[in-house]
């Protein structure tokens, strides 16, 4: 049994949806960051998805891209994002998943990042780059005890759909939009009749839904068709424009309730 | 062994390299892609009308030139020069944009997006967009369009959309990235042409196929010439298409020395260099697993030649494979090397080549000393170097 899943279906049980907020390791500080994500989770986000920075982030819209550099231009190392994760998941029940490019993983080894991460308390790895035609080949020793999350796209048939969920173990990430990570205004009939069709082929797995939710409204528009959800460029974008923490804490907190 | 050289396999690997390192999203386009390709290569609607493109817009076959002042000047071997640089637009990019433009034709496809460093790539997309009357989306790195000028204006009238692209060393690198950024977002009606042997599977295999019509004629012209096949052929590499399309047709014949010159920039010890598979090591990047130059973190490293076209960490999977099976050989030319390649071709023999090809002029200065007078040496010359004018004018005066 998955940790994740397990976790994201007692919060089901007690009627809420799992909030997952996604942070690049070491923004905006470096010395600040566990004290960040420590007071993320307090807010109410149930998960959190730490980014691993990469030079060329090609998943990603400006606003994380932007996250990434400085991230880098702070000199953060996996050893850091390992140390991170220890520290953040040292005080908590809530699950800790990492979000990182094939490249610095297959650099670290992806034995030694599996183990690594796993040590650190890390529950969960998403590796946008690496889909389920290279999957086999890159995690050639197996996945240990990570479970590995790959993600659906409005592009993918119902037969990957279905390979997917067979593939991935904790949950499904539903990438709600065809491109890049970002914040959305609004969200057209296409993408919530999309939604609904992953989540009819989904199986196994528990399913969030990520990609340009932004808002209270998009957590209440998505939820009807998901687990959870998973805000990113939102929150970085936050952190981007205020000097201290507390405006992007009040979002979280508002994305929170807006979970029950 | 290499009779039976024949990648990518069934999973887009050339060996360990190749695949599709992409996100989700574009998977269901690439097997669109490699669908739609197997289905045309031997379909003669497409051939025909590929070839009479070639032959009637592009210009082609490009000759094969007997370079004797400068075979001459060394007083080895014989050389030839492959005359990329009299394709319609001034490179060998034509070849792989008229095909891909075919492709994107048949897929119904509406708009166009590419890539570019030197220009050359994003001239050749304009001018087939322009010829078919597709929307057409050129990204360019900054440093690119300030020191390639001349393509930037050329894209813009022919009725291109030039993006500059300013995200890290704003190069091909980061014009590859906004590019694929935007496939992601644009899928649904948007064909990307990428102008080398890079990205995702079936990319490098397509390019490298229509990149191959240089090869072929090579070999039919060297025949008819010299009735025997080449002693070395000698291309410069950046991403690889101009030289796999030459070595390509020759990979079994393996009395020939295969010979990729890959940028040294200012020299391997200063870092600022783009010798990838000289002393970079295996990575992912582009959708590709391949020789990338990366730092210890498995970060892109920064990289620089003096050749925009040049100027990119990582190369084709198909060269990884080839440098691995030592089929082929790469060295690397420094910056200061090829301008003087530049004079060389342009005092010796009245031929004015782009700053890329004149890394693979530029290595005849090592290679010639060790031939001897009854070989046969042949470069190919990928592009012209009227784009590069204004840098060769600053660089010759200092
Ligand atoms: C004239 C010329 N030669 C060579 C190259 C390098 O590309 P490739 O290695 O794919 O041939 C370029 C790229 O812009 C070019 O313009």
């Amino acid at each position: 049994m998955s940790y994740i899943k397990d976790y994201i279906e007692k919060l089901n049980g007690r009627n809420r949806k799992a909030l997952s907020i996604f942070l690049t390791s070491g923004f905006p500080d470096k010395n600040s960051f566990i004290d960040l994500a420590k007071q993320v989770l307090n807010s109410g986000a149930d998960m959190l998805e730490l980014g691993i920075p990469f030079s060329d982030p090609l998943a990603d819209g400006p606003i994380i891209q932007a996250s990434s550099k400085i991230a880098l231009d702070n000199g953060i190392k996996l050893k850091d994002v390992f140390s991170f994760s220890e520290a953040i998941t040292g005080g908590t029940i809530k699950p800790v998943i990492l979000m990182g490019y094939a490249n610095p993983i297959r650099k670290y080894g992806v034995e030694n990042f599996l183990r690594d991460a796993n040590n650190s308390g890390v529950k969960g790895l998403i590796v946008p780059d690496v889909p389920l035609e290279e999957y086999d080949s890159f995690f050639e020793s197996g996945v240990h005890k990570i479970d590995v999350i790959l993600l659906t796209t409005p592009t993918s048939s119902e037969e990957r759909i279905k390979a997917i969920d067979e593939k991935s173990s904790g949950f499904v990430y539903c990438v709600s939009i065809t491109g890049t990570t970002g914040v959305k205004e609004n969200f057209s009939d296409e993408v919530i009749n999309n939604i609904s069709r992953t989540r009819s082929l989904i199986k196994k797995n528990k399913m969030m839904i990520g990609f340009g939710v932004s808002k209270p409204e998009d957590v209440k528009t998505f939820s009807p068709y998901c687990d959870g959800v998973i805000a990113g460029s939102a929150v970085i974008k936050s952190l981007l424009n205020n000097d201290n923490y507390d405006t992007t804490l009040k979002l979280i907190s508002e994305l929170s309730r807006a979970c029950e | 062994m290499k009779t039976n050289y024949n990648y990518p396999d069934k999973n887009g690997k050339f060996g360990q390299y190749g695949g599709r390192f992409v996100p989700e999203t574009l998977l269901p386009a690439l097997y669109e892609l490699d669908q739609c390709y197997q289905e045309i290569k031997n379909d003669s609607s497409f051939t025909s009308e590929y070839e009479k493109l070639q032959k009637e817009y592009n210009g082609r076959p490009t000759p094969l030139t007997f370079a004797d002042r400068l075979t001459e000047h060394f007083g080895t071997a014989k050389i030839y020069l492959k005359r990329e640089d009299l394709c319609h637009t001034g490179a060998h990019k034509l070849n792989n944009a008229i095909g891909q433009i075919l492709i994107a034709k048949r897929l119904g496809k509406k708009r166009i997006i590419a890539e570019t460093g030197a220009g050359q790539h994003g001239v050749a997309v304009a001018t087939v967009c322009a010829k078919f009357g597709l929307q057409c989306v050129v990204y360019m790195g900054e440093t690119d369009i300030e020191r390639q000028k001349p393509n930037v204006f050329r894209m813009k009238l022919l009725g291109a959309e030039v993006r500059p692209v300013n995200s890290g060393s704003k190069t091909l690198k980061d014009a590859t990235n906004e590019a694929i950024r935007d496939w992601v977002t644009n899928v649904k009606d948007t064909h990307y042409i990428i102008g080398s042997v890079v990205g995702p599977h079936p990319y490098p295999m397509i390019v490298r196929d229509f990149q191959s019509i240089i090869g072929i004629e090579t070999k039919e012209q060297i025949m008819k010439a010299e009735g025997k096949l080449p002693d070395d052929i000698v291309a410069c590499v950046g991403g690889g298409s101009n030289a796999i399309g030459i070595f390509y047709p020759f990979i079994n014949n393996e009395e020939v020395n295969l010979i990729g010159i890959e940028a040294e920039g200012l020299g391997i010890e200063t870092g600022k260099h783009c010798a990838t598979l000289s002393v970079g090591e295996p990575g992912i990047f582009h959708g590709m697993k391949s020789y990338l130059l990366q730092n210890s973190e498995g970060q892109v490293e920064e990289v620089h030649s003096i050749s925009a076209g040049l100027d990119y960490p990582g190369v084709g999977p198909e060269h990884s494979l080839l440098k691995d099976i030592e089929r082929v050989k790469y060295f690397s030319v420094k910056d200061d090397d090829a301008l003087k390649g530049v004079d060389l071709l342009t005092k010796l023999e009245g031929i004015l080549p782009a700053l890329e090809s004149a890394h693979a002029i530029a290595y005849l200065e090592k290679l010639m000393p060790q031939k001897s007078k009854d070989e046969i040496v042949i470069v190919n010359v990928s592009g012209r170097g009227d784009k590069d004018l204004a840098i060769i004018i600053d660089n010759l005066s200092k």
